[in-house]
């Protein structure tokens, strides 16, 4: 079978530093009809460039320096605009990462479906709209009828994302290049929208490249791995072939991160840090969004609080940092009873609970340096300035591996997402907290990046016997630190004790389905997992 | 800051050029003016001689020597009053975005009556009631013009209020001072400036049109706006001598915008 779409040779160069610089290196890839390619990086590694280039087009800044892209017989790298655009979405088209982001929130989802089959001339919108409630069938979202004339907003992140997979298709394309389609998701709805994937592929014989960070994922849909790195091939396999011997290196660590840590043990008589009791709080003024929360941390401990998102838990964090107070029960910090309201609690207590964010770069003022922003907590709450501070933010900044001389005078933007993440660490630290609140601080970040910050977290743990409070949806982060696991579902706590006796059946009903949920690194993983639901439905 | 100038493009250049050349102007207007301020020299309405370079005023004082006076007044008064506006007006949409609530609401609904009014009508209601004189102006127009500087500090800041650095300094708890000073002010400074670079060509045309309606700066005190209107009768004659001082106004406002829009540029060139 002849080639649907081959990449010889691709360099691609960005404009920073005011100059070209290359960013993708000697790429070449080849697609049949009917085959799924993954790639597979960490961000920078140039996955969703190649993926663009797939259909000609390189973004602002960015530009195609050589090499060639032929999809089906035409020359994308030489075709003139007026060809690119009637190639675009009728031979190829473009599935990207935020759903939400993506549908205009002021039109019906199905209108923007008929949009390009319409502009493309190939359908009238009557016709349109009835292959998009046959499309929408076939992608498992319910009532395939009436969805479609809802709008974006009325949709949840599964149902757009699905959605937007069935605008994809809107021209009957060759190839569909998805752009890291699940990871704004929850695990329980990335396997809809992997379901999804999996129909159009094998069933209606579609090719595609499938972009994401996470092996366990991409394994599921794909027929060949590419593993990139920083804009070059470390290597390339069938899939399976790939997971059971993975030639480099690089792609071991990528397969092994996954691996449970050792389980320190909870004893009653330990020191209790944190201990919640039937706590209650409203946004609104009249509808409870979290209820009846118990909650205990011992000294020296991760608790995990894990559940999707709108579970209610961060609004649990919130409560405990009193940002917002609660209507109900009792906080107890370090056996004293805390004020419900941040505005009534001592500077101590406030010292001896610190948080770190999801999002280091909303978390960090981008006109501070690092050591103001270590500084600054030295110097409120300690007093501690000069040459002093500077020392000790020195050895705060060694604590959490980076080099004092190469990053103490940078500004916060100037650094990438996992030393941000450090920084913060250190900005906790530099507090000498008693708990740290970790609302899930390693979901932006790459898997190896990640593996990194928790690493750090476990490692002070260990030399400091602090507290964590690990707030998360990512169950392969709890299974690797908690010691203590809490599974909150709509504002209540479903079930909570040690990790191994939550992770051992027999479950709760929707723990059972949270962790059946967790993407394992088995290509078979998904086909059987839908052959058990489909099989409990009848 | 050197190389950011070197760097500057050429309409950059000529903005600063003509901003440069007004601050001289009006510093050493004493030295430059070749007569006083007020003393009359000559015919009504000259033309531009050897005498008088750009010609004599409806009373026989010499234009450039007016003119040259006109920038300090004019200039120096736009700059304090654009001063005096900012501060109050960032100070309390500051103030306003970070302690949200009551204080929120009753300081917006207060600067919300003031809106209600046109600001010509409102300033031109204020100066005849509590007079005309210089620290008046200053603080009326000062005080009609803070409603906007404080719409666009107040909005501005609620979105950075809302960022996660400025929660953690506020669980760590730091007070309004420090999470104004430090955390949302280095943050909300580019639009603010920005802003006050058009503002302050707001007030320049708000004085020469309060100027204009006689309840500016008073005669025999010379300000471009005012010397438009003095001069406004030499149009039915076909002498251009109030376009002179109009063009000065037009030139600043023009020199001023190229800054500001170079220091757009900049600063979103710089959030990218």
């Amino acid at each position: 079978m002849n080639n649907l779409l081959e990449i010889k040779n691709l360099y691609l160069e960005a404009f920073y530093e005011e100059k070209w610089q290359p960013i993708v290196h000697d790429i070449s890839l080849e697609l049949k009809r009917g085959e799924v390619l993954g790639l597979i990086g960490e961000s920078g590694a140039g996955k969703s460039t190649i993926g663009l280039a797939a259909m000609g087009y390189a973004r602002q800044g960015c530009r195609i320096a050589s090499g060639s892209i032929n999809l089906d017989g035409v020359e994308m790298f030489e075709a003139s605009e007026q060809e690119l655009r009637k190639v675009r979405g009728s031979k190829i088209s473009y599935v990207a990462q935020s759903a939400a982001a993506s549908f205009n929130p002021a039109h019906r989802v199905i209108k923007q479906y008929a949009e390009a089959p319409v502009q493309h001339g190939l359908m009238n919108s009557a016709k349109a709209e009835k292959e998009a409630i046959e499309l929408y069938r076939r992608l498992f979202l319910p009532s395939p009828e009436k969805i479609g004339y809802r709008y974006p907003h009325e949709l949840s992140g599964g149902q757009l994302q699905r959605a937007m997979v069935a605008m994809a298709m809107s021209c009957k394309p060759d190839i569909i290049v998805f752009d890291e389609p699940t990871t704004a998701l929850d695990v329980t709805t990335q396997i809809e929208v992997l379901a999804a994937v999996k129909e159009i592929t094998e069933k209606m014989n579609k090719a595609a490249l499938y972009i994401t960070h996470d092996l366990a994922v991409v394994a599921q849909v794909a027929h060949r791995i590419m593993v990139l790195r920083n804009g070059r091939l470390v290597e390339v396999n069938e899939t399976r072939e790939l997971i059971k011997n993975p030639k480099e290196k690089y792609t071991r660590e990528l397969l092994n991160v996954r691996s449970l840590r050792e389980n320190k043990k909870i004893h009653d008589k330990m020191d209790v840090i944190l201990d919640i009791k039937d706590v209650a709080a409203t946004y609104t003024g009249d509808k409870n969004v979290v209820e009846d929360i118990d909650l205990t941390v011992r000294k020296g401990r991760t608790v995990a609080l894990v559940g999707e998102s709108g579970s209610g838990k961060s609004t649990v964090a919130k409560i405990i940092t009193g940002l917002l107070p609660a209507n109900n029960g009792s906080i107890k910090f370090l056996g004293k009873e805390l004020p419900r309201k941040l505005k009534d609690r001592k500077k101590d207590d406030l010292r001896r609970m610190q948080m770190i964010y999801q999002m280091p770069d909303t978390a960090l003022n981008p006109k501070q340096t690092v050591r103001k922003v270590i500084g600054r907590p030295l110097e409120f709450y300690f007093g501690i300035k000069g040459k002093e501070a500077e020392d000790k933010i020195r050895q705060l900044l060694v604590d959490i591996e980076l080099d004092p001389d190469h990053y103490i005078g940078r500004l916060t933007t100037e650094l990438s997402g996992g030393e941000k993440q450090r920084i913060c660490i250190a900005r906790a630290l530099a507090a000498e907290p008693e708990l740290i609140i970790c609302d899930e601080v390693t979901s932006a970040l790459d898997q190896l990046v990640a593996e990194g910050i928790l690493d750090l977290l476990q490692d002070l743990q260990n030399k400091t016997d602090m507290s964590y409070l690990f707030i998360t949806h990512d169950l392969a982060t709890v299974k690797a630190i908690a010691d203590k696991i809490v599974i909150m579902l709509q504002g209540k706590i479903v079930e909570q004790g040690e990790k191994k006796e939550i992770l051992t059946p027999p479950h709760h009903e929707y723990t059972d389905k949270l962790l059946a949920s967790v993407p394992e690194m088995d290509p078979d993983w998904l086909d059987n997992l839908l052959e058990q639901r489909a099989s409990t439905f009848i | 800051m050197l190389k950011l100038l070197r760097q500057s493009p050429l309409s950059a250049r000529i903005g600063m050029g003509i901003v440069i050349l007004n601050i001289l102007v009006a510093l050493f207007a004493p030295l430059i003016a070749p007569y006083g301020e007020t003393s009359v020299v000559g015919d009504v309405w000259e033309s531009s001689s050897a005498k008088f370079y750009l010609g004599t005023d409806h009373i026989g004082r010499d234009l450039f020597t007016r003119m040259v006076y006109g920038a300090r007044n004019t200039i120096a008064l736009a700059l304090l009053t654009t001063a005096l506006s900012f501060f109050a007006g960032a100070l309390l949409g500051l103030i306003a975005a970070v302690k949200g609530a009551w204080t929120d609401q009753l300081i917006s609904r207060a600067i919300d009556i003031i809106m209600a009014f046109p600001t010509l009508i409102f300033a031109l209601m204020i100066l005849s009631v509590i007079g005309s004189s210089i620290p008046n102006l200053i603080f009326t127009i000062a005080l009609v013009d803070l409603t906007r500087v404080y719409r666009l500090s107040r909005a501005v800041a609620m979105d950075i209020e809302v960022m996660e650095f400025v929660e953690a300094a506020r669980l760590r708890g730091e007070g309004l001072w420090w999470l104004i000073r430090h955390e949302i002010l280095p943050n909300a400074l580019p639009p603010l400036i920005a802003e006050f670079g058009l503002r302050f060509c707001f007030v320049f045309l708000f004085i020469a049109s309060l100027s204009f309606l006689g309840l500016g700066l008073q005669p025999p005190l010379a300000d471009w706006g005012g010397m438009v209107r003095e001069n406004s009768g030499a149009i039915t004659f076909g002498i251009f001598i109030p376009l002179i001082p109009a063009a000065a106004i037009a030139l600043l406002t023009v020199g001023i915008n190229l800054i500001v829009d170079w220091f757009l540029h900049l600063s979103s060139g710089l959030h990218e």
